[in-house]
């Protein structure tokens, strides 16, 4: 691959905007957010990020779901954790979230609606919750 | 401490990004022996009290998380480059003294050394530095003996079509950026 310009990123960004169109909408307020404190990038967050930008754009729902990163949820003996907003569905928070669970997430919580039972952790630590 | 140098960086980005930065500049310089990063910011600062006590990992200013008691970012940065033969070094000013305000961190790797950490995936870390929810500006550039590059978060969100929304969003976008930082990447 050849060094892209900006105009190049552009027109592939159209290109697949375009594609993106054509698709329904439905679910277009899935997100998921990894946390990224010291705690999850020492216990290899990056790569469950980089996990879901690749599962969810191999899966071809890459425009369904927003991704962010937040900081630690106070959960850092479970790192990597991982936020699942899906409508419709509760808010769920993963634990030990390595790039094989992330591409379990994407199958099964995304796409099944169904939730990985094992890996699912409680809540933000109590002192971490706003008051 | 973190696996790569690319890590400890996203580390200190993040810093840089949660003092409420404007602008934020990440320079890196990668020669055949070595690894230097420079991670500036107009942010809130610190005063030479509160910088001295964050290179102490047993301090954290309680804000984010009341009740603890650890900040392990900038001592990873420090245990890291004084175990490996490195360099570091932090500058800030929370404006009481009369400079600007905002935070400089350089530091400076001898990849030569046997412990020192694999420097990491760039690309992944420029993506995630420069995606993260807010509106600051982020210039980056990298410097090898073999290319050098320069990117901006401003120019990145409009080639994105998301210069009105001001963040990238959808992982089709982070998709996208993620190809062409990879691009600018092959040497």
């Amino acid at each position: 691959m050849a060094k892209m310009t900006l105009e190049d990123l552009r027109k592939l960004r159209d290109a697949t905007q375009a594609q993106i169109k054509k698709r329904d909408t439905e679910g277009k307020h899935m997100q998921v957010i990894v946390g990224m404190g010291t705690c999850g990038i020492a216990a290899g967050a990056k790569a469950t990020l980089d996990a879901f930008i690749k599962e969810l754009d191999e899966k071809g729902m890459s425009g369904d779901v927003i991704i962010r990163q937040t900081g630690c949820m106070g959960l850092c003996n479970n790192e990597p954790t991982v936020e699942v907003v899906v409508p419709g569905m509760p808010n769920i928070i993963y634990g030990g979230v390595n790039p094989a669970v992330a591409k379990g997430i994407v199958e099964k919580h995304l796409i099944k609606k169904e939730l990985l039972n094992e890996r699912i952790l409680d809540r933000p630590a109590a002192d971490i919750l706003k008051k | 401490m973190h696996y790569t140098l690319c890590d400890l960086l996203s580390d200190l980005t993040q810093n840089a990004i949660e003092a409420g930065s404007t602008k934020i500049r990440v320079d890196l310089r990668e020669s055949d022996g070595e690894f230097a990063a420079v991670i500036a910011d107009d942010g809130r600062g610190m005063s030479p009290e509160v910088l001295k006590r964050a290179t102490d990992p047993f301090w954290s200013d309680g804000v984010k998380h009341p009740g603890r008691k650890v900040g392990l970012g900038i001592p990873f940065l420090i245990q890291t480059a004084e175990s490996t033969g490195g360099d570091w070094k932090i500058e800030s000013s929370d404006g009481s003294d009369g400079s600007p305000r905002g935070t400089t961190v350089s530091c400076r790797f001898d990849l030569a050394n046997i412990d020192t950490p694999p420097v990491g995936d760039v690309a992944g870390y420029l993506r995630q530095a420069l995606t993260f929810d807010g509106s600051y500006e982020m210039t980056v550039t990298r410097e090898t003996p073999r290319g050098s590059f320069e990117v901006r978060r401003s120019e990145l969100l409009d080639a994105l079509g998301l210069a009105e929304e001001g963040s990238f969003t959808d992982a089709a976008s982070l998709s996208l950026l993620g190809q062409y930082l990879e691009s600018l990447l092959e040497e």
